[in-house]
C-alpha cells in the first residue's frame, strides 16, 4: 500500500472523531498475520498474511454476509474480531469502545455480548457434558440470572431454540447435526448477546436442515434485534440473511455493499466469477460461466499489485503494480478494483 | 436377570430404540449367520459364467438397477440401507442422484462396484445390469468377487469425494497413475505408462503435467487432487463413470472448472456419468435424468425437466423450496418439518408420511407402489395413484 493512501485513510478516521451510535462494531484496517518461518535468532522472517487490512461498519440490529473461497481469511477475520486471535494490526470499537488493547479480564466481562457460533456442531460441543450443562455453564459463570433459576432460563432457552425440555440432560451425541446446531445457537443466545459471529453455521448440514437453522436465525434476530457476522461460502444461504455482503479474497476486502447491490449489480471481476459460478436448480437457465484459472495463490506469498490479477480476465498493466483501493463507488458500494479508476478519471476529464 | 428388568422398566423409561441384552445377543448370532452365508456365496471360485449372465431390458441402457437391496447387518438391528431401488442409466447420458445424507445414495454407488463395507454390508436381493464392452451382459449383483476384479476400475470408474483421502499420500502422483495402467493394460513397460499417465494429466486440463507427475499429493491444492483423481478414473477409457459428491469439498469458482470438466470428458469417453450429489444446483446444471432418493428408496424419477419444472413428490417440493436460490427472493425458507426416519425399523407406510404436508386417508396403507406418470417420469405417491 503505498504511503499517500495510507495518510488519506489516517486522516480519515481522525476526523470521524465520534464511535457508536447506530453502528454496533467498527473495524479499521484489521491485520492478522501469522508467523511461518523464524530465523536461527528467532525473528520472524515469513509471515502468512490471513487478514490483510480490513474495515468495516455494522449497523445496530443488521447482518453483514462474508462470503469467499477457503483460505480467504474469513474464518480468522471472524475469529480476530473477538480478539480469540491477537490482532496484528488495526483496531476494533465495540459500541464505540475501542476493544483492541482490551486485557483479558476485560474482554471476559464483554464476552456475554460477543457471541460465536462455530462450522463444525459436532467438535464444538464437549461430549462429556450435558445439554443443559452447556448452555447454563456460561449463564452460571457470567451471573446472567440467579443460581437457583438457571434450570428454568435455560430451558426457556431450549424451547426457543426449538428443543424440548426433556433434552435437558441428555448428552450431544444423541442429537443429529442440525439439532447439535440448535444446542450451539441456544448457548450463544442464552447470554443475551449483542453480536454472535456466525462462522459457517449451515455449510456442514443437509439441505432440508439447513432452512430449519437459517429460519431459527432469522427470528431469533428478530426477536431480540441481535446483529450477525455471517461468515459462509454459499452464495445463496448469504443473500438470504444478509443486509450487506463484504467479499474477500486473499485476506483483503475486495467488494461490499447492500445485498441487493452486490448481487445484481457486481462490480469487480471476482465478485462476478463467484456469482456466476453458482449453480442454479433450473435446468432451462444455461448461464454464462465466467471460469476462473488455476487456484487461489498463496497467502504467504500474494501476487504484487492487485492480488486478483493472477486470475483476472481484465487484468491491466497497472493491476500487477499496484495494489487498488478500497473506494466507495455507489452508496454504500465500496470496490477495490482500478477497472472503476479510469472510468472515475474519465469522469473527471469530462468534468474538467 | 428378570429383577434387573423389572427395575429397569419401573425406574427408566424405555427408549424406543434401546434393546435388552437378551434382544442384542440374538440380533447379533443371527447377524454371524447370515453374514457368513453371503460371504461364503462371494468368495466361490470356478463359478460358471451362465449364472451371472444376464440380459438388457433396454438396448439403450447401460446399467440397470433392478429391486436392488443392500442390507446391513448392525448389532442394533438391520439397516436397509438400499431398499429395492429401481432405475436405469441410458449410454451417453449424466444420471444425477439426489437424496440428503443417509438416503443410501452412495451405497447404491458402492453396490454397483461391488465396494460396499463386508461382511456388515451385503447385497441382499436385486439385480445390477451391466452392459460390457465384450457385449456380454453381467449382473454385478452375482458376480463372484474374482471375476468383479476385471470390470471395476477398468469399465466402471469411480470419483471419490475426498481427494485428499482417496490418494495415497506416500506415493507421487505418477507412480499412482502409472499402476492403473499397468494393472488394467497388463503393461509392464515403465516408458509407455508414463506417456499414458502424463496424456491423462493433460486431458484434465492440468498446467504442466511433468511437475505434477512427480509431485506428492499434499503438494497439490483440493482442485487439483480432483483432476489427479478423474485422470485416474479416466485412464482406462470406461464406459461408466461414478462421480460420488465429486465437487462437495471445493470452492464454488474450482466446482465450475471441475463441472465444466467432466461435461467435456463426457463427450470425449463417449460414455455415461453416473452423479451423486445432494446439491440440486449442479445436478440442474449436469443431469438429463434425476432420480431423488429418500430413506433407501427412490421417491420419485425423470428427466431433469420434468424433476425441476414439475416436481410432483412431496419431498422433491420440499427440497427445492428449502434451498435458498440466488436469483430469487423469499422471506421465509420453506422447512421440511422433521427428521430422516430411524434407518433401522422402518415403518410399513410410506416413510415419508410423518413429515409431509399433503397427506391424504390412503397414505395410512402400506408403502406406495412407483405411479409412472409419464414415459420417463414415475413417483411413488399415493396423491397420483389415482389419476393415472
Amino acid at each position: 500500500m503505498n504511503e499517500n493512501l495510507k495518510n488519506v485513510q489516517a486522516e480519515t478516521v481522525q476526523s470521524e472523531e465520534s464511535h457508536g451510535g447506530e453502528y454496533i462494531l467498527e473495524v479499521e484496517h484489521l491485520k492478522k498475520y501469522f508467523p511461518l518461518k523464524k530465523s536461527l535468532t528467532g525473528k520472524v522472517q515469513v509471515y502468512v498474511h490471513a487478514v490483510e487490512d480490513v474495515s468495516f461498519k455494522l449497523k445496530r440490529g443488521s447482518v453483514l454476509g462474508i462470503v469467499g473461497e477457503s483460505g480467504c481469511g474469513k474464518t480468522t477475520m471472524g475469529r480476530t474480531l473477538l480478539k480469540l486471535y491477537d490482532i496484528t494490526d488495526g483496531k476494533v470499537y465495540f459500541n464505540g469502545e475501542d476493544i483492541t488493547h482490551y486485557s483479558k479480564s476485560q474482554m471476559r466481562k464483554l464476552r456475554p455480548q460477543l457471541q460465536v457460533i462455530f462450522q463444525d456442531p459436532y467438535s464444538s460441543l464437549s461430549p462429556r457434558m450435558t445439554v443443559g450443562e452447556i448452555i447454563g455453564e456460561a449463564v452460571l459463570q457470567h451471573k446472567i440470572v440467579p443460581k437457583n433459576e438457571i434450570r428454568d432460563y435455560v430451558v426457556k432457552v431450549m424451547e426457543s431454540c426449538g428443543l424440548r425440555p426433556y433434552y435437558y440432560n441428555r448428552y450431544p451425541h444423541e442429537f443429529s447435526g442440525g439439532q447439535r446446531q440448535r444446542i450451539c445457537i441456544a448457548r450463544a443466545v442464552a447470554l443475551n448477546p449483542q453480536l454472535i459471529v456466525c462462522d459457517e453455521p449451515v455449510s456442514a448440514l443437509d439441505v432440508s436442515v439447513q432452512a430449519q437453522i437459517i429460519n431459527l436465525l432469522k427470528n431469533l434476530q428478530e426477536q431480540h434485534g441481535l446483529s450477525y457476522i455471517f461468515i459462509s461460502h454459499d452464495l445463496s444461504v448469504v443473500k438470504h440473511i444478509s443486509n450487506e455482503v463484504g467479499v474477500m479474497y486473499l485476506g483483503s476486502m475486495v467488494e461490499k455493499g447492500p445485498t441487493d447491490k452486490i448481487f445484481d449489480e457486481p462490480l469487480h471481476p471476482y465478485t462476478k466469477a463467484l456469482l456466476s459460478a453458482v449453480p442454479v436448480p433450473d435446468p432451462r437457465s444455461k448461464m454464462n460461466r465466467i471460469i476462473l484459472k488455476g487456484d487461489i495463490p498463496s497467502p504467504a506469498n500474494p501476487p504484487s499489485g492487485c492480488k486478483f490479477h493472477t486470475r483476472c480476465d481484465h487484468c491491466m498493466e497497472i493491476c500487477k503494480t499496484v495494489s487498488p483501493e478500497f473506494i466507495e463507488r455507489g452508496e454504500g458500494h465500496f470496490v477495490a478494483c482500478h477497472l472503476y479508476d479510469e472510468e472515475q478519471k474519465d469522469i473527471e476529464k469530462e468534468q474538467g | 436377570m428378570k429383577f434387573i428388568d423389572k427395575i429397569k422398566e419401573k425406574f427408566f423409561k424405555k427408549d424406543e430404540h434401546s434393546l435388552s441384552v437378551r434382544d442384542e445377543r440374538l440380533i447379533a448370532r443371527n447377524n454371524r449367520r447370515a453374514m457368513k452365508e453371503f460371504e461364503k456365496k462371494k468368495n466361490r471360485k470356478n463359478v460358471p459364467e451362465e449364472e451371472y449372465l444376464s440380459q438388457m431390458k433396454d438396448e439403450n441402457n447401460i446399467v440397470e438397477f433392478e429391486g436392488l437391496k443392500t442390507y446391513f447387518f448392525t448389532d442394533v438391528g438391520t439397516v436397509k440401507a438400499v431398499d429395492g431401488v429401481t432405475f436405469s442409466i441410458p449410454k451417453k447420458s449424466i444420471v444425477g442422484v439426489v437424496g440428503e445424507s443417509g438416503c443410501g445414495k452412495s451405497i447404491t454407488s458402492l453396490s454397483l462396484m461391488r465396494l460396499v463395507q463386508a461382511p456388515q454390508g451385503q447385497i441382499v436381493d436385486g439385480s445390477i445390469r451391466f452392459a460390457a464392452k465384450d457385449g456380454k451382459v453381467y449382473d454385478i449383483a452375482k458376480m463372484p468377487v474374482s471375476e468383479v476384479y476385471k470390470i471395476r476400475g477398468k469399465e466402471i470408474a469411480m470419483i471419490f469425494q475426498e481427494p485428499m483421502t482417496s490418494l495415497n499420500p506416500v506415493f507421487t502422483i505418477g507412480q499412482q497413475l502409472d499402476e492403473v495402467y499397468e494393472l488394467h493394460f497388463n503393461d509392464k513397460d515403465k516408458k509407455k505408462a508414463k506417456e499414458h499417465s502424463l496424456e491423462m494429466l493433460n486431458l484434465v486440463g492440468m498446467a504442466m503435467p511433468e511437475n505434477v507427475y512427480k509431485c506428492y499429493p499434499h503438494e497439490l491444492s483440493g482442485g487439483m487432487r480432483q483432476r489427479v483423481m478423474i485422470a485416474m478414473a479416466l485412464a482406462c477409457d470406461p464406459r461408466l463413470v461414478i462421480a460420488d459428491e465429486p465437487t462437495t469439498a471445493l470452492d464454488v469458482t474450482i466446482q465450475a472448472q471441475i463441472l465444466e470438466l467432466l461435461k467435456n470428458l463426457k463427450e470425449r469417453i463417449d460414455g455415461s456419468i453416473m452423479l451423486i450429489t445432494h446439491d440440486l444446483g449442479v445436478i440442474a446444471e449436469m443431469a438429463d435424468y434425476v432420480v431423488v432418493m429418500y430413506a433407501g428408496r427412490v421417491i420419485e424419477q425423470g428427466t431433469a425437466e420434468e424433476i425441476f419444472l414439475n416436481p410432483l413428490h412431496p419431498y422433491t417440493v420440499g427440497l427445492q423450496k428449502s434451498k435458498p436460490v440466488v436469483n430469487k427472493k423469499v422471506d421465509k425458507l420453506y422447512n421440511i418439518p422433521g427428521n430422516v426416519p430411524n434407518p433401522v425399523n422402518l415403518p410399513d407406510y410410506c416413510y415419508f408420511r410423518e413429515r409431509c404436508d399433503k397427506c391424504v386417508k390412503k397414505c395410512a396403507g402400506k408403502y406406495p407402489e412407483t405411479v409412472w406418470v409419464s414415459p420417463t417420469h414415475c413417483v411413488a405417491c399415493y396423491r397420483y395413484a389415482e389419476r393415472h
